[in-house]
């Protein structure tokens, strides 16, 4: 009987968890990012029970003991003895050693870029307070940039260096405008302060730290518009730091980059 | 006294108990530079109890522009996003140094270590004098920043460069952040001095028989955290003191080249690296919790020890734990930095670390349960408050593990989940054991007064509830991907709108929190004065603490949780000085 009753409540309070991690996260823009909501699950489900069986143990404890009016002894004054001790310790060690293996092994299953199929390289630049998309155009070469350059009054908020050759067709935007069902290759950088660019619906967080160029591959991802946050803190308007993803049929990205590019061309 | 029949005397007391203790503190007064340990306690618990204040009052005016950023407020007119920012700062900065590294280990430690171990006083009085008064400096220094041109600083209480190094980069990024640095670093030497203080008293001063397994487990706890702040804010001063030389002596310890700020080019920078700071700044910054929560772990089995009147469970257990959370806690610092561009190499070692360090910590929670399953608990307000420890501590513990997967971190990382988190347990867990041992050592730190237990009751629950009201939706707002240290939710990404809802109920939930510790304020003023007097050892405790000072030496001849009935009393417990007795086990 006690131990259906456990078996019950420990299924109540896993579904109750499942419940919980799926019902606030954003929805997903790709099938990759399941192995993360899955690990994040897995970890809902059973730190939930472990959380309920010792915060319901603590309750019990201190009501059952309490001193009660009629002279009752201590019925436990028992020390733990080694192997007592011993289970605890490979308890504990196994459920959250086993998550970190757990996460470890989602994490190298996670696709990533194969050698053969050339991913679009896309370069995200966070400057207080938004973040700036440069695409390297049909040439697919980025051209130089240099800091002293840089004049966001003058349409060059990146500093880009027009005497570059390879830099003609660089395409800069405001959305991160990107292919449906294409691994994407981002080069992460900073102007002034670290920003942090932050895509929900793909489960991706990566920092953007000045001096440094970070790679990061997002997954090839379903047609349609989400949110791109900045996650760390980088100033005032930090909370305004916000940026459209727009992930399109590959044709209709092909038409776009090139009547961009085209577009910047002629403007020179 | 726990219930109302704990009010008659419970037994015969042990027999050396005099009649009152003595008015030690009948000529100095709270201000006075004084180098007794248990006047410098007192004026470390009103510092941090001034800080907190101020952090709440803060808290509460950012969770209001969170929500109604529009909102006039008496006194303060419309808030600023930068406002935002330099409150948000200057809470975080109080709250972590001024109450979280003061008051369990600096108010509490010198108001009951010296004595717990039969020292009567701290190894350098004088020395231990200054490191309050220095502390004090930079708590003045720190708050001033609020009021000088531009405002506090907005960098948070992290403090990351280059948004820390350059003025140009916010409005309190110049003179307020200068008064940031400086007053960490003047903490920083006073914390030192103080560590250094605690370290030597406990290794010279405890009287013959206190072997180092006799020792409360507050004093462990004390005595581990003086170890981990000697290591850790070293550090912390020397990453101060070249942020504060990248800023006005033209060094580049965590600034490269090309940095183009508000639409300058920054000159004569190159070569430094923004993740330089983070390494120095988390190496302190992970042990810092520790620094704020080992003290709780101390008092929390010290107390359920008491009230359940049976020893501890697994005091060995208890002390390995703290030594091995103590060591580990250097080794993790990396779990801070999982996003920030370091190699995977290093954050997969950093991560099996973190997980590895959850492991004394359920030792801990194990055997706090141990504790209490058997005994006789007395339902005193420290006992109630300990209990919440306990809970507050799982909860905020097993979200520990969940961010310390990299690949979930990634999710996480800088949401309102880490905010639960750190909350829940840096934050709540240790306020609620500086509660428990404000209750419970209240006749030592304002003379043989109690504290009334009515309103201790009262203010237990409201702060309960409050807590759980206010922090546990925050794990949801991280679930949705609410990024943290944001001003507003209105002029913020699209899909943060629908959260609003779930920012008013934490609004309103921290005003009730904020609301209890009135009655808490209430009871120390009224307590303080006209409280019911304490008696010798009104908890009945085993420890030093409430022997009587006869002018003798004191010398130990018991473990220090001698709980259960003796044959030659009605008494259940054995103080640490009584001769030597053979107890039933």
């Amino acid at each position: 009987m006690a131990r259906a009753l456990s078996a019950l409540l420990i299924a109540i309070i896993a579904a109750t968890a499942y419940f919980f991690s799926r019902t606030w996260l954003p929805a997903l823009a790709t099938s990759s990012g399941g192995a993360i909501d899955r690990q994040l699950t897995l970890n809902f489900i059973l730190l939930g029970v472990v959380f309920c069986a010792t915060q319901i143990a603590l309750g019990l404890f201190v009501w059952k003991y309490r001193e009660r009016a009629d002279p009752q002894v201590v019925t436990n004054t028992a020390q733990p003895d080694a192997r007592v001790e011993l289970t605890w310790l490979t308890i504990a060690a196994a459920l959250f050693l086993g998550l970190n293996i757990a996460g470890a092994a989602m994490q190298s299953r996670v696709p990533q870029v194969s050698a053969e199929e050339k991913p679009v390289t896309v370069e995200v630049t966070g400057v207080q307070f938004r973040w700036y998309f440069r695409q390297p155009g049909p040439d697919g070469r980025f051209g130089q940039t240099k800091p002293k350059l840089v004049d966001a009054s003058e349409g060059n908020p990146l500093g880009i260096d027009r005497s570059d050759p390879a830099s003609a067709d660089d395409v800069v935007s405001a959305e991160l405008v990107v292919p449906a069902g294409k691994p994407i290759e981002v080069r992460l950088h900073a102007q002034d302060v670290v920003h942090s660019f932050f895509v929900p619906a793909l489960r991706i967080k990566q920092d953007a730290v000045p001096g440094q160029d970070t790679l990061v591959h997002l997954p090839s991802a379903e047609p349609g518009t989400y949110d791109i946050a900045c996650a760390q803190l980088c100033g005032m308007g930090h909370y305004q730091m916000n940026a459209k993803l727009k992930v399109v049929p590959e044709a209709e990205y092909r038409a776009w980059l090139e009547q961009q590019s085209a577009a910047q061309v002629a403007r020179r | 006294m726990g219930t109302a029949n704990n009010s008659a005397p419970r037994g015969d007391h042990p027999p050396n108990a005099a009649k009152s203790l003595p008015r030690w503190m009948g000529h100095e007064s709270s201000f006075s530079f004084s180098a007794h340990h248990r006047v410098i306690a007192r004026q470390y618990f009103l510092l941090s109890l001034a800080a907190v204040l101020i952090g709440i009052v803060l808290s509460l005016l950012m969770r209001l522009h969170i929500v109604w950023p529009e909102l006039r407020i008496p006194f303060f007119g419309q808030i600023k996003p930068e406002q935002y920012l330099a409150y948000m700062t200057m809470h975080g900065t109080l709250m972590v140094f001024f109450v979280l590294s003061v008051a369990p280990q600096n108010a509490f430690g010198n108001l009951v270590l010296p004595e717990q171990i039969g020292a009567r006083a701290m190894a350098f009085p004088r020395l231990n004098m200054f490191s309050f008064w220095t502390t004090l400096l930079a708590f003045m220094v720190m708050v001033s920043a609020l009021f000088v041109a531009g405002g506090g600083s907005m960098s948070g209480w992290t403090q990351y460069p280059p948004l820390s190094a350059i003025t140009s980069a916010g409005s309190g990024q110049g003179r307020g952040t200068d008064l940031w640095i400086v007053s960490i670093a003047i903490f920083c030497v006073a914390s030192l001095m103080s560590a250094v203080n605690f370290i030597t008293t406990v290794l010279r001063g405890r009287v013959e028989g206190m072997s180092l397994m006799r020792m409360p487990l507050t004093v462990w706890s004390w005595f581990v955290t003086a170890m981990l702040t000697l290591l850790s804010f070293s550090v912390l001063l020397a990453a101060a003191l070249l942020l504060f030389s990248d800023r006005h002596w033209g060094t580049s310890f965590y600034l490269p080249a090309g940095l183009v700020v508000n639409g300058a080019a920054v000159a004569g920078h190159s070569g430094g690296s923004p993740l330089l700071w983070q390494h120095l700044f988390w190496f302190f910054g992970h042990p810092e919790v520790y620094i704020a929560i080992l003290p709780g772990m101390g008092v929390t089995s010290h107390m359920l020890s008491t009230f359940s009147r049976k020893p501890v469970y697994g005091y060995r257990g208890m002390v390995y734990s703290l030594l091995a959370i103590g060591v580990l806690g250097f080794m993790v610092w990396g779990h801070h930095m999982f996003v920030a561009g370091i190699s995977p190499y290093a954050v997969l070692a950093f991560s099996t670390l973190t997980m590895v360090i959850a492991v004394p910590s359920s030792v801990k929670v194990i055997n706090w349960l141990g504790t209490l399953r058997g005994g006789r608990i007395r339902f005193s307000v420290p006992l109630l408050f300990s209990v919440g420890f306990v809970s507050l501590f799982i909860t905020g513990g097993l979200s520990g593990p969940i961010l310390a997967q990299p690949a979930v971190d990634m999710y996480l990382h800088d949401t309102y989940f880490v905010v639960a988190h750190f909350h829940m347990i840096m934050g709540m867990a240790a306020v609620f054991a500086i509660f428990a041992a404000t209750y419970f050592w209240f006749p030592l730190l304002f003379p043989d007064r109690m504290m009334n237990e009515t309103l201790g009751r009262a203010h237990f629950w409201l702060t309960f509830i409050g807590a759980y009201a206010t922090f546990m939706p925050m794990h949801f707002l991280g679930l949705a991907g609410n990024p943290r240290q944001y001003s507003q939710i209105a002029g913020s990404a699209k899909y943060l709108q629908k959260l609003l809802p779930v920012h008013m109920f934490i609004t309103i939930s921290a005003f009730v929190l904020a609301a209890a510790q009135f009655i808490f304020i209430y009871n120390l003023m009224h307590s303080a004065a006209r409280g019911k007097f304490s008696g010798a050892n009104p908890w009945e405790a085993t420890t030093l603490e409430w022997e009587i000072d006869h002018g003798q030496k004191l010398t130990v001849h018991h473990d220090p949780y001698v709980f259960g009935p003796r044959e030659d009393s009605r008494r259940d417990y054995t103080m640490q000085s009584e001769p030597p007795y053979t107890y039933k086990s």
